[in-house]
């Protein structure tokens, strides 16, 4: 067990805790960056793949895991990033501009869509989202003429300073351009949570009247970890229509909002690792799935007959496993591993209980 | 005389979301937990009837099989929470709807690896006949629809207001610790209140695949039946049924009188509308407390 002697007030919030923590997770930055080398195009495909879900899962956890509110219609924002991305470059504007661009476009969106929705909270915050997710695949249909609609988009090739980069062409070019905005958005993300506002969402998440008695303006503060997390998403969004290639008002879907709501949880909702760890799994479940299949195809007289929706279906029956019997996610789980072996022999069972709340009607006020 | 057709289809509809809006309520009303597999559960309740009836399955006659799938779909509500949602208990609301939104995707699942993705419909005595009232020929399954689910309503409003199993189950909503030590046995209670659910899901599974055709991704209907249930006022019964029956009665006319696109629209943007402005429904059930 290490005490960590805290002698000025910045180690409360510098980035690394101590020094052995930096070295993990530079050494952990920098076998990402030697990756290419290492694999396969594929398997670096996948590795982009997971990347890009953990952008979205980030901007996701910001909301879900910080704020408190619990948002189904993502997707939608992700849709909003992509087709401002896309569109800008078809007016001639070059990746590296479009891109924060459209960051900002789905920001904003959010930003405004939120403020209305400050006074909603819990469940109903919740339908609202989700009708949002909705409206916005029916909206890129109507919007046909701008979105072409059920044809969908072919994505840009992207060129940065001359240099081309093609998720196909060259994949490890590609890679490195989604791990660098990956980067920057977990800076982002750890800075924010330094910050006041970061503060001002956890007080917000843990107890809106207390936060409001501290001097928090709720409605702003919900307002704007909506903006920052839809104008994540709408980053990852822009990202995934590249890695797509061609996109339409069906690549966003309502399932794809709750599929990045179920991922948070499953990573451990409230940390960056559970963005990642979420991520993980959504990526490598489908391939883990046929391996099996294959396994127990092999003892059976290999039937390759697919099963439609078995991905998500052990997705869901992984997910329901976690809340049930461990509500921390991954993370969650990886923290209590870590405390056992660190207080051995010390550790006890109740040490990550939470309080029991009963439940009170949200209907008497 | 087309208009009154076209409201008779669109009321029937709106009964059908009305009723899944029904189990949403009904769930929410007793324990507060939001129940997003509803519509995954009609979906089961409707595949467990056509399983028992339909000649291509097991062909037992529809008197027979369709109160047996209500009372196994009670069952299965009752276990659902035994072993799944009480162990929710003390968490957040925003678990449990997670928690149901992956249940949905097994259950989906399931049914498809059961009874096939094919739609098929249930070969119910009610399906594809007609009643003649003048000139205006209606189906009888839509006016059987109409009058099950305004029963069932009535039934299920006086049941909660009046009986005192309806009263110990709003009171363990209201306040579960103080349901507890007035004697309420919140446990049994809330398990009844997903059996209760369970069974109206069947109810409403067994009138929509007689209406129409079923296929395991039918549950997606439950997220308009949500929207049906939160216009209509979130934890009120009539609300339910008025919500469904407003989005019903949107949808046809919507389609036949503008274009098809904007009218897949339009019960997503009411149920906005309604959010932001009304934010809990045409019949709010937000009393403010007595001090």
């Amino acid at each position: 067990m290490r005490t960590l002697f805290k002698t000025s007030y910045d180690t409360d919030i510098n980035l690394f805790e101590d020094g052995r923590q930096a070295f993990w997770y530079i050494s952990l930055i920098i076998i990402m960056a030697a990756l290419p080398f290492l694999l396969d195009d594929f398997v670096l495909g996948e590795m982009t793949s997971l990347l890009i879900w953990a952008i979205a899962g980030m901007g996701l956890m910001i909301l879900v895991g910080q704020t408190g509110q619990a948002s189904l219609g993502h997707a939608a924002f992700m849709a909003v990033g992509c087709y401002a991305n896309v569109l800008l470059q078809q007016a001639g504007l070059p990746f590296i501009i479009a891109f924060p661009l459209a960051g900002l476009i789905s920001g904003i969106a959010g930003f405004l869509l939120a403020m209305p929705m400050t006074k909603l909270h819990g469940i109903y915050l919740g339908i609202a989202t989700l009708a949002i997710s909705i409206l916005a695949d029916d909206l890129i249909v109507i919007l046909s003429p701008l979105t072409e609609g059920v044809r969908g988009l072919y994505a840009p090739m992207i060129e940065i300073f001359g240099v081309p980069i093609d998720r196909y062409g060259n994949p490890d070019r590609f890679y490195y351009l989604i791990l660098a905005v990956a980067l920057l958005v977990v800076l982002v993300y750890r800075n924010l949570l330094r910050s006041p506002l970061g503060r001002s969402f956890a007080a917000v998440r843990d107890s809106e009247v207390s936060a409001r008695a501290m001097g928090v303006n709720i409605a702003r503060t919900k307002a704007v970890s909506f903006g920052i997390s839809t104008a994540i998403t709408g980053l990852a969004g822009a990202l995934m229509g590249h890695y797509a290639g061609i996109f339409n008002n069906e690549t966003f879907n309502l399932i794809l909002s709750i599929q990045l709501l179920l991922m948070i949880v499953i990573g451990g909702l409230g940390s960056i690792h559970g963005a990642f760890l979420g991520a993980a799994v959504i990526t490598f479940l489908p391939q883990f799935i046929s391996g099996i299949r294959d396994w127990i195809g092999g003892f059976f007289g290999a039937t390759s007959a697919t099963l439609p929706g078995v991905e998500t279906a052990v997705f869901s029956a992984i997910l329901i496993g976690f809340i049930l019997f461990e509500p921390m996610g991954m993370y969650g789980r990886w923290l209590k591993i870590r405390t056992y072996f660190e207080l051995f022999p010390f550790y006890r069972r109740d040490m990550f209980k939470r309080q029991k709340s009963y439940l009170k009607t949200e209907r008497m006020r | 005389m087309d208009v009154l057709q076209l409201f008779v289809s669109g009321l029937a509809n709106g009964c059908v979301y009305g009723l899944i809006a029904l189990g949403f309520v009904l769930i929410y009303k007793a324990t507060e937990q939001v129940n997003f597999a509803q519509g995954d559960m009609m979906m089961l309740g409707a595949y467990i009837t056509v399983g028992l009836t339909n000649a291509q399955f097991l062909g037992w006659p529809f008197w027979i099989s369709a109160p047996l799938a209500i009372f196994i779909m009670g069952v299965f509500g009752y276990l659902l929470d035994m072993f799944v949602l009480r162990r929710m208990f003390g968490q957040s609301q925003i678990a449990v709807v997670i928690l149901t939104i992956a249940l949905g995707f097994v259950l989906r699942f399931i049914a498809g690896l059961i009874w096939g993705h094919e739609p098929v419909s249930l070969e119910s005595p009610i399906a594809g006949k007609d009643v003649r009232f003048g000139g205006l020929v209606l189906g009888l399954d839509e006016i059987v629809i109409i009058l099950v689910t305004l029963l069932l309503t009535i039934a299920l409003y006086f049941y909660f207001n009046r009986t005192r199993l309806g009263v110990a189950m709003q009171a363990s909503s209201q306040n579960q610790l103080a349901a507890y030590y007035m004697g309420i046995p919140v446990k049994q209670v809330n398990s009844l209140i997903w059996a209760l659910a369970g069974a109206v899901a069947a109810i409403a599974g067994i009138l929509f695949a007689s209406k129409g055709s079923i296929d395991p991704s039918t549950g997606l209907l439950g997220i308009k039946a949500f929207a049906a249930s939160v216009i209509g006022g979130f934890g009120s019964l009539p609300g339910a049924l008025l919500g469904g029956l407003i989005i019903g009665l949107i949808e046809p006319f919507a389609s036949r009188y503008i274009t098809p696109e904007y009218a897949r629209v339009l019960p997503y943007l009411l149920l906005f509308l309604i959010l932001i402005f009304r934010p809990h429904g045409i019949l709010a059930q937000v009393h403010s407390k007595k001090v």
